[in-house]
């Protein structure tokens, strides 16, 4: 009978003891889970720096500021402007397809739509933004670039032209859903107090509505943007891979993502400057979707309306 | 301005001053009320009309697909290999691949985006650690996909030497989407009320059982939503694998995570380059689409199922 209790306390003291030693690991533990992602940014960020320099050091500040770029060549040269110029013009087609439908279609959702055709509208919302870009990119170039050229008989294959439009349809939910977001947090008062005093349900959106969320509807378009600087596999597809130092968009041009998508796939060797140019090109990439998100969450902090 | 019911100062001398005039009469310009009342109208279709542009974008692209992949895809398809004659060729090789992807990348997210979660949520002290561990977090999230691909050649590809391997592509794609489940966990968490955690440490439990055998078991369903959303994103990424430099036709079937492998992304981007070679390729390409597309929509439809049926309301 002692024995019993003996052996019980001797089970139940190792089993207090073990129980107490994991709950004093287990926040040790969690804390390195966490600052692995924190590790994942620097790795980025240092992998990024540490390629990019060497290739800053080799080629000269004249020449990666120059129109050409020809890194598979006998006589290499890496001017960064044609793919600037690349990511600018898709970058801004798709804000150009994307913001003013995506806003539109925030408004309809948030100030017109019943209940019933908000949720049919959103889930299809939500489809379209888990669609892979590949599926996008696909999309394209067989279907959007054959049809764009009935209408445009001297667009190319491969141009700049279709795939910003296909951004665009993919960033529409991101716009849509962060702006219905900003305008429904907008209080009910608001706009009853504006349908009160007489306004039409369009002034209500233009002039209470959109001021009173400008906010939220100024960091959806900057992050869209990011998005569309971001995009690889859409500009892959169907921008092709000429490196032409130019604005025409119904030409074939290719971006900052295509560039880097186009060298690793084909024959980078490692250690050449043609491998370095890689990572000047993601660590630009890198800096400008920072800068562009820092932007955005600093708009919606600074401009943001209290209710 | 008023003072016991009395107009006082400004007011009162304006009243006195315009005691004799008649009252403002309001001019109601109909032709103006109808052309605002035709405006809201009018702009009320223009809205909608953009929301089902959205609609019809998403009809046309599924018809396109799945018009192009008709006659194609069929069980041969799935289980054929890879081969160079588009009538033989099948996406075997490439569903092996992303499974034996998703073997790496689900518990490879699970344990370092739910540990994450539990440490932001239950164990710091909300202070300045913490809060650069979120900003962070929130920054990583906005990285472009590609530039994931650039660390994973050189971090798991280079350095490491895992080449084009299973693995090297597991870990990068769990990279990429591990804020995804951070954030999905963070919410499922904060979610569990507080008089759980109190009566459990009322009942002598510690945080370590408190978090494993109350928080854990109500915020589940969550992070499983988060979760397979995430992995659905893994499943459909392409960017960072190319940039990995998977080679363009594999015709061996992996056998372990050391192997090299090809997806289905991976595949459709391929097959989508070569249709200026093969037009038959645009089939084959579509095809695959339309089993990825399948895939995401099961993984989807059982996120909602589990949102909706297991998540509880406190």
């Amino acid at each position: 009978m002692n024995d019993k209790i003996k052996v019980r306390k001797i089970i139940n003291d190792n089993l207090t003891k073990k129980k107490n030693t994991t709950d004093k690991v287990m926040p040790t533990f969690f804390l390195v889970m966490a600052s692995l992602s924190v590790a994942t940014t620097f790795g980025i960020v240092l992998t990024l720096i540490v390629d990019a320099v060497k290739f800053f050091a080799e080629v000269p500040l004249k020449e990666i500021f120059s129109t050409e770029l020809a890194p598979l060549k006998a006589d290499p040269s890496f001017g960064i402007l044609p793919l600037i110029t690349g990511t600018l013009m898709t970058t801004l087609i798709a804000i150009a397809v994307a913001v003013p439908v995506g806003l539109s279609a925030a408004i309809y959702l948030s100030q017109y739509a019943s209940s019933r055709s908000r949720k049919i509208l959103k889930p299809i919302l939500e489809v379209l933004a888990g669609i892979p870009t590949i599926v996008y990119g696909f999309f394209a170039y067989s279907f959007v670039t054959p049809l764009l050229m009935q209408i445009i008989p001297s667009l190319e294959a491969k141009n700049a032209l279709s795939p910003g439009i296909v951004m665009g349809i993919m960033i529409i939910p991101l716009v849509a859903s962060l702006s219905e977001d900003a305008m429904n947090a907008v209080p009910e008062i608001m706009r009853e107090g504006a349908l009160g005093l007489g306004s039409t349900k369009l002034e209500v959106a233009l002039k209470v509505v959109i001021p009173a969320s400008i906010s939220g509807i100024l960091s959806s378009i900057v992050l869209a943007i990011s998005r569309a600087i971001g995009e690889t596999m859409i500009v892959t597809i169907a921008s092709g891979s000429s490196k032409n130092f130019t604005l025409d968009i119904t030409q074939s041009m290719q971006t900052m993502t295509s560039y880097i998508v186009e060298f690793t796939s084909g024959d980078a060797a490692s250690g050449t400057t043609g491998y370095y140019s890689l990572y000047a090109v993601g660590l630009i990439l890198f800096i400008f979707t920072m800068i562009i998100n820092l932007i955005a969450q600093h708009i919606s902090r600074k401009y943001r309306e209290e209710y | 301005m008023f003072k016991d019911g009395n107009l006082i100062g400004k007011d009162s001398r304006m009243l006195k001053k315009n005691a004799g005039a008649k009252l403002p009469k309001f001019n109601i310009n109909k032709k103006r009320m109808k052309n605002r009342i035709f405006l809201s109208r009018f702009s009320r279709h223009l809205f909608s009309l953009s929301a089902v542009f959205a609609l019809v974008v998403l009809g046309i692209l599924l018809f396109d697909i799945i018009s192009e992949s008709l006659g194609w895809l069929n069980v041969k398809f799935l289980t054929n290999n890879l081969s160079i004659f588009p009538e033989k060729a099948g996406i075997r090789g490439a569903l092996i691949g992303s499974v034996y992807l998703m073997l790496i990348v689900i518990p490879v997210t699970l344990v370092l985006g739910v540990s994450t979660a539990i440490y932001l949520e239950e164990y710091s002290n909300k202070g300045k650690i913490a809060n650069f561990i979120k900003v962070n977090i929130t920054n990583l999230a906005s990285v472009p996909s590609v530039i994931f691909g650039l660390l994973g050649l050189s971090v798991f590809g280079r350095i490491l030497n895992l080449g084009s391997s299973i693995l090297a592509g597991g870990l990068t794609m769990s990279l990429l989407v591990l804020p995804i489940v951070v954030v999905a966990s963070q919410e499922a968490i904060r979610a569990v009320p507080g008089f759980l955690r109190d009566a459990s440490y009322a009942l002598g439990a510690n945080k370590w059982t408190t978090v494993r055998k109350v928080v854990l078991p109500v915020a589940l369903p969550g992070i499983l939503t988060g979760s397979i959303l995430a992995i659905s994103r893994a499943i459909g990424e392409t960017a960072p694998l190319v940039v990995l430099g998977i080679p363009t036709l594999i015709l061996k079937i992996p056998t372990g995570i050391m192997d090299d492998f090809t997806a289905l992304p991976i595949q459709i981007y391929y097959w989508t380059l070569d249709t200026v070679l093969t037009p038959e390729y645009a089939n084959l390409a579509a095809a695959t689409i339309v089993v990825l597309l399948g895939v995401l929509f099961i993984m989807n439809s059982a996120a909602i199922i589990i949102r909706n049926k297991f998540q509880k309301k406190f």
